[in-house]
């Protein structure tokens, strides 16, 4: 694996900056629900930088909009979301666009422009931050990602698993200092998702936050070997930290 | 003036990138370029209108404000002596610049078209005309005619304001309603070009949901859809604003007479007018399409 060396993935071994002690994300007795009942309540908890977590729970739990709550997409409908320290509520529609280029994330539903090409899309962060996509790392990325030879093909000519590398290709551009994955190995197979792994541990032994949402226990058990990874879990409303038995 | 240069910066800055984020897309792409195009051609006539109108206004109100001409109707024999009575009284008019008969010339050249080249004025008992040129305040219209009456009884003053003032009034309106023409013409592509962009705007929803989400700002998305509107509409109004002026073109130019449809026109450097229309057009579909994509993409996203 090359993208160690430097390159689109790794800026040195930057490990976590200043915000070190603080969380990068930070729940406060929050509540959420779409108008309906309750989806999520009472959740306190804090992602502290370079951590690595998994967030699992069965289908409908809450697990996606728990990750929208973490990069503002959704405001909580009772107590407070802090991202890098800041209260969500209080970062204008220019602060969340900031906000978000440090974020990186792997949508459930991988949405991408479909009239550009696919290596385009993958650029993207970089383009509306008015930076310029090096070519050499895009090319590493695109390989690393096993999509090399689709760089030009547009996306709705993907599969679901061609998809899902390249939004994890777009999430990690900007080099972000998290990462959130939403069932990003859903539709790959597990020498796939396997990789896929490899590439988040590899991320977070450089110092990003990574948070995964899955039900893929397996998944789990073969990050539980490579890195510290703790496993929340959605039950009940509630998020708990759960045990060592999965 | 930071806002204004803002402003002129996002609309000049070639930002390629931004442009193409948003899919090209049909309808409101060829609406912007009609809307822009019909509405320039309209304000290219309703232009020649205001500067015509202008014009005759300001022609009437010139020619006809400082003439006035009295009419003497009397015997023969008693002619001369009004004549000179109505010049004396003339004399010591206030407000009176100069006065003067016409000659027999002049009166024959007024009857012609009427009565043929060989009318003999002399003889005839034709009313004699005596023209007055007035100052610029004017002179008491009233108690000219009543010194008048009892100086020269067969005298009559003809001031022309009777039927001059609504002339001129009614030019100055019509000037006005040209202007209001215009006015309106620009609001109307306004409207038309914020639909449009809403429309785009709502038909790209997704694109403008995926942009945010990989932390685009605000700024960045509606650059892309305003530099789109801006140029459609400079085009489309580029291609009216000359149709129009060929259409103004070719209308039969002013002649001796200078009645108000041949005058009807852009004369020396009123040609210049209707090229700052696509300008302003441009600028009013930036002004449009900036307002209605801010707006829009708070509900959106
Ligand atoms: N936009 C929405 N409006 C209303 N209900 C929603 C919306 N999005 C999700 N839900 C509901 O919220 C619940 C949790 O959804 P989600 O967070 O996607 O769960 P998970 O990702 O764990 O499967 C589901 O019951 C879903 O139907
Ligand atoms: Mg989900």
């Amino acid at each position: 694996m090359r993208i160690e060396s430097g390159g689109v993935l790794g800026n040195g071994v930057r490990h976590v900056r200043a915000s070190e002690g603080c969380a990068v994300i930070a729940f406060d007795n929050v509540a959420y629900n779409y108008g309906g009942g309750e989806l999520l309540s009472e959740i306190s908890l804090r992602l502290a930088p370079g951590s690595f977590h998994f967030l699992t729970g069965p289908s409908g739990a809450g697990k996606t909009t728990f990750l929208k709550l973490c990069y503002a997409e959704l405001l909580p409908t009772a107590g407070r979301v802090a991202l890098f320290d800041r209260d969500v509520r209080g970062l204008s529609r220019d602060d969340i666009a900031h906000t978000r280029r440090r974020i990186g994330v792997v949508h459930q539903d991988c949405q991408f422009l479909d009239h550009l090409p696919l290596a385009t899309n993958v650029t993207l962060p970089l383009t509306v931050s008015n930076r310029e996509p090096d070519v050499r790392d895009l090319t590493d990325l695109l390989q690393w990602v096993g999509l090399a030879d689709l760089a030009d093909a547009l996306p709705p000519s993907l599969s679901g698993g061609e998809r899902q590398r390249a939004a994890l290709a777009r999430a990690v551009i900007m080099s972000p200092d998290v990462i959130l994955a939403d069932e990003p190995t859903g539709n790959l197979d597990w020498e796939m998702s396997l990789r896929l792994l490899t590439l988040l541990v590899e991320l977070n032994r450089m110092g990003k936050t990574i948070l995964v949402a899955t039900h893929d226990l397996n998944l789990i058990r073969q990050a539980k070997a490579q890195v510290a990874a703790r496993v929340l879990r959605i039950r009940n409303r509630r998020i708990q930290l759960a045990g060592a038995d999965l | 003036m930071t806002r204004f240069r803002t402003l002129l910066s996002d609309l000049m800055h070639a930002d390629r990138h931004a442009d193409r984020v948003v899919p090209p897309t049909g309808h409101t792409a060829w609406l912007t370029l009609f809307t822009a195009g019909a509405m320039t051609f309209l304000a290219v006539f309703a232009l020649a209108l205001s500067l015509a109108s202008g014009r005759l206004a300001d022609r009437w109100a010139d020619a006809l404000a400082r003439t006035a001409t009295i009419r003497i109707a009397a015997p023969p024999d008693q002619m001369e002596v009004q004549i000179r009575a109505v010049l004396d009284v003339l004399a010591t008019t206030p407000g009176v610049a100069s006065a003067r008969a016409l000659t027999d010339d002049e009166q024959r050249a007024l009857l012609e078209p009427w009565f043929g080249p060989d009318l003999p004025v002399e003889s005839l008992p034709v009313p004699r005309l005596v023209e007055l040129i007035e100052e610029d305040d004017g002179y008491d219209a009233e108690g000219l005619r009543q010194r008048l009456a009892a100086e020269a009884p067969g005298a009559v003053l003809d001031d022309h304001t009777r039927w001059r003032r609504p002339l001129v009034i009614a030019a100055g309106r019509l000037r006005l309603l040209g202007w209001a023409s215009i006015l309106l013409i620009g609001g109307t592509m306004a409207a038309m070009i914020t639909l449009a962009a809403n429309a785009s705007l709502a038909a790209n929803a997704q694109v403008i949901k995926v942009l945010r989400l990989v932390g685009a700002r605000d700024a960045y998305i509606v650059r892309a859809f305003v530099r789109r509107f801006t140029l459609r509409a400079l085009a489309g109004a580029a291609a009216g604003a000359l149709a129009g002026m060929i259409g103004v073109a070719l209308l039969p130019s002013a002649d001796a007479a200078g009645g108000f449809l041949t005058g009807l026109g852009f004369t020396g450097a009123g040609w210049l007018l209707p090229l700052l229309l696509p300008p302003l057009a441009a600028l009013v579909a930036f002004l449009a399409t900036r307002t209605a994509a801010f707006r829009k993409l708070k509900e959106l996203t």
